[in-house]
């Protein structure tokens, strides 16, 4: 459904993405992991359209999106979040959600039930009059979600949407994408939480100083000594391997 | 022919004046990343004060220099602490509101005091000229190009080479952070607003003694101001100084070439073309 | 909800000002006050719902005065054809300003200026040609007819400017009840999150800006005809402009009364310091300033804003 190849963004003279590749399927929920700065949401937004990549392609359900402005691709059905929170501060949640209901329905009041709707199903239900700045973090995060999801996407982008909630929280937002994927979404999340990883995800890419260094299955991802190596430092693999045997 | 040097000449003058005013506006949208909508207004208040230093206290406009630029930086850092921030709560598009009001009073109290009467005053030295070779330029219109640029160069080594200014460059380029490290943001935001101040006073002293007042007056350069300052690209020294020497050699040729009036609109065309164009100015860096 | 009755209740009571007072002087200022509320909530569509301050309002304003008093002056077009004419024109600079201006990005401070130019290149441009009355203005020959869109009598002429601010408060909660509402304010409050959306800024923002354009330039044309006279200080000037703003600011900015209730408090301020002061002129504009930093520090929101705390808490 997603296919991004050979993806290049340089800001000034650092490359932030070098030359990356990444396929989602139809149904399938992927992860993309990587230490702080490897490019992940510079990715994000290069699929999204809120960059244009210097290299490369990115093809949606066939055809070519790089270059499309953000609105045109989000309009296809690929909508992203964002991992600082954008929420329409001076909005209640409620409308908040409606504007992302309003992308393919005309109707006010059709817009507004479905965000009723979406809002029941990521635990905002009892937040909807509230005004979005009153929000905690973790509705913040939820409310990132509840938009995107009510615009009906086809795939959904989601950046960090569990970073700073507590363990409570987490299995809460796990269990709403969780059954997010099984109401029909494609999703791709970059996460640090490698538990939630690990139970939501069928296949994780890792991504270090903008390239792809492993993918697989997250078991096998998190024991490659490449990937051990890119999160703790040069020669932290070998040291691990060294600890355990002692 | 003939024309054409001497005109350049005189345009780099004026132009001098632009970038003075200009530096100082540039100052305050790097620092507070909003436009000065009062900064004609102040500099009109500055050239009435230069004017009643002269005519009321003998005070040539040279000698009143020091003190304007202290009380316009006093009233520049006390509008931005006591009044700007007091009213806008800190957002910008309240700011850029409180500016404008604060024009509209400024403006409008001159209006109100000193009628829309043109004055000039009469200094002894009007008349005399240096001698370039290739031109003839009047003294005061010398001493104002000079003055600008020194003046320039002062505030350039007091952003770049002083504590001041190290401190004023951390909260252009990042005020939160800035204020975790202990700066005082408001009083930054302050200083920043009262040296660009300071800057339209030495302006006005500068220009007097070859120019007129009247309420209206600031209006006309601050669009030619702000025009310098997109042109030069918002926050950059460089860019306003360039910038300002260039609008007024273009406004100098525009006014040999095409008369005065449509001058005018060159000035606006040229603006909106950059600000369309190359909204980061012709030298795209900033402040920080 | 009680804000909507509130405002409400103040368009009926000021649509029967002529039938309970018969003095010129209240007509005329209540007209006034209606006439800039009209151009106050053109400035609120685009600066209250949609973000974006323009500093330079006074072009629309002028562009239906002037396009509808030129048509009928150099051209005979009868005044009602010309109205239409000049609402359509102004529509279309602000659609074509708009597809520029935001084309290239340009927000805040930025989009400030280049609004303040264009008005300013207009009011000098207008000045300097022969065909749009130089220094003299445009004038329209008296001619009272309704045919001519001429009234002796002054009530029509503010029945007419009532049931235009009736029209413009609609537009207004139409923002408040629509997509393309919800569009243009979600672009006011986060323009990345909207675009994330599915929303086209620039599309969005431009239609706010023809239509916005469309108001003014009804309230242009409206001038026009009840004094049939402009020159370019009165349409394109830099007073225009803030008056387009201040009344919204004033009244509540992104509310469709706001404006309405600015506007007739401003012109009664301006009113009280004209007889205070002996119509010394800027005064008003004096107490204008002073009321809009006043106005940001204590009631950020405007009065209506005031209204609706109270109602909360
Ligand atoms: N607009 C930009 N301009 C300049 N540099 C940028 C820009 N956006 C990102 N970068 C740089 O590109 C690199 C990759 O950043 P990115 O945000 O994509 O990392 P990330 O993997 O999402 O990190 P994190 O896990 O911390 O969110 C970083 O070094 C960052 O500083
Ligand atoms: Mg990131």
């Amino acid at each position: 459904m997603l296919e991004a190849e050979g993806i290049v963004k340089r800001f000034g003279g650092l490359v932030a993405v070098a030359g990356a590749s990444l396929r989602v399927g139809r149904g399938e929920i992927v992860a993309l992991i990587g230490p702080n700065g490897a490019g992940k949401t510079t990715l994000f937004s290069i699929v999204s359209g809120f960059e244009t990549p210097d290299e490369g392609s990115v093809r949606f359900d066939g055809a070519e999106i790089a270059g499309l402005p953000p609105h045109a691709i989000a309009a296809r059905g690929l909508v992203r979040t964002f991992q600082i929170v954008q929420p329409f501060a001076g909005l209640s949640v409620r409308e908040n959600i409606a504007v992302g209901a309003h992308l393919h329905e005309a109707s006010r009041r059709r817009a507004l039930a479905a965000a009723e709707e979406v809002a029941a199903r990521v635990g905002l239900a009892d937040r909807l009059d509230q005004p979005a700045q009153a929000l905690t973090i973790a509705g913040r995060k939820r409310l990132e979600l509840a938009r995107a999801l009510a615009t009906r996407p086809k795939l959904l982008l989601l950046d960090e949407v569990m970073a700073g909630l507590n363990p409570t929280e987490i299995d809460a937002i796990v269990a709403v994408v969780r059954a997010i994927r099984d109401s029909g979404i494609t999703i791709l999340l970059i996460e640090h939480v490698m538990e939630a990883v690990t139970r939501l995800a069928e296949r994780v890419y890792v991504l270090s100083q903008g390239r792809i260094i492993a993918e697989g299955p997250p078991a096998s991802v998190i024991a490659n000594p490449a990937v051990i190596e890119a999160y703790l430092g040069h020669g932290a693999a070998a040291r691990l391997e060294g600890a355990s045997h002692a | 022919m003939s024309l054409l040097l001497p005109s350049i000449i005189n345009g780099l003058t004026t132009g001098a004046i632009y970038a003075l005013v200009a530096l100082g506006l540039t100052l305050i949208y790097g620092v507070l990343h909003i436009i000065n909508f009062a900064h004609g207004s102040l500099l009109m208040l500055a050239l009435y004060a230069a004017f009643f230093a002269k005519t009321l206290l003998g005070l040539d406009p040279y000698a009143a220099l020091p003190v304007l630029l202290l009380g316009f930086f006093a009233l520049g850092y006390a509008l931005q602490r006591w009044v700007i921030d007091w009213a806008s709560h800190g957002r910008d598009q309240n700011i850029l509101l409180v500016t404008l009001g604060l024009a509209l009073v400024i403006d409008n109290l001159a209006l109100f005091f000193w009628t829309s009467t043109t004055r000039t005053i009469d200094v002894p030295y009007a008349f005399e000229v240096v001698d370039l070779g290739v031109a003839l330029v009047p003294l005061p219109r010398a001493i104002a190009f000079v003055g600008a640029l020194v003046l320039a160069a002062l505030l350039w080594a007091l952003v770049g080479w002083t504590d001041l200014g190290k401190a004023i460059r951390a909260v252009a380029r990042e005020k939160e952070g800035a204020r975790l490290v202990g700066i005082r943001v408001e009083h930054i935001y302050a200083m920043s607003f009262g040296i660009g101040t300071a800057c339209v006073a030495a302006a006005a002293c500068l220009l007097l003694p070859t120019f007129y007042v009247t309420p209206q007056v600031g209006y006309a350069f601050v669009l030619v101001a702000f025009t310098t300052v997109v042109l030069g690209g918002m926050g950059s020294f460089l860019g306003a100084l360039v910038g300002g020497l260039l609008l007024g050699v273009v406004e100098a040729l525009c006014g040999l070439f095409l008369g005065e009036s449509l001058g005018q609109i060159g000035i606006f065309a040229l603006f909106i073309l950059v600000l369309l164009l190359r909204p980061t100015g012709l030298f795209g860096a900033r402040l920080a | 909800m009680r804000h909507w009755v509130f405002g409400a209740a103040l368009v009926a009571a000021l649509g029967v000002v002529p039938l309970v007072t018969s003095s010129e002087f209240w007509l005329t200022f209540f007209l006034m006050a209606l006439l800039f509320a009209l151009l106050g909530q053109s400035w609120n569509v685009l600066g209250g719902y949609g973000g974006q301050f323009s500093f330079g309002h006074a072009l629309f304003f002028g562009l239906g005065a002037y396009a509808t008093g030129i048509l009928q002056v150099r051209h005979g077009v009868p005044a009602w054809p010309a109205a239409i004419a000049a609402i359509a024109i102004a529509a279309a600079v602000g659609a074509a300003l708009g597809a520029l201006v935001f084309r290239y990005r340009l927000r805040g401070s930025y989009f400030a200026l280049v609004t303040l130019a264009f008005a300013e290149v207009a009011r000098i441009l207008v000045a300097s040609f022969d065909y749009t009355g130089s220094g003299f203005g445009i004038l329209i020959a008296l001619a009272p007819g309704a045919g001519n869109f001429q009234f002796a009598d002054r009530r029509v002429f503010y029945w007419l400017a009532w049931a235009l601010v009736c029209l413009g408060c609609l537009v207004a909660l139409w923002l408040e009840r629509s997509r393309f509402g919800a569009r243009l304010i979600a672009i006011r409050e986060n323009e990345a999150a909207a675009q994330a959306l599915g929303i086209d800024p620039l599309r969005t923002k431009t239609l706010a800006l023809a239509l916005s354009g469309a108001i003014a330039g009804v309230a242009g044309v409206l001038y026009m005809q009840i004094f049939l006279f402009a020159d370019s200080h009165i349409a394109f000037g830099p007073t225009m402009s803030v008056e387009a703003l201040l009344a919204p600011i004033i009244g509540g900015l992104g509310t469709a009364f706001g404006p309405l209730l600015g506007a007739i408090l401003l012109h009664a301020l301006g009113e009280l310091a004209r007889h205070a002061t002996g119509g010394a002129p800027g005064l008003n504009l004096v107490l204008y300033g002073v009321l809009l930093i006043v106005m940001l520090r204590f009631l950020p929101d405007g009065i209506t804003g005031l209204a609706r705390r109270r109602a909360r808490g």
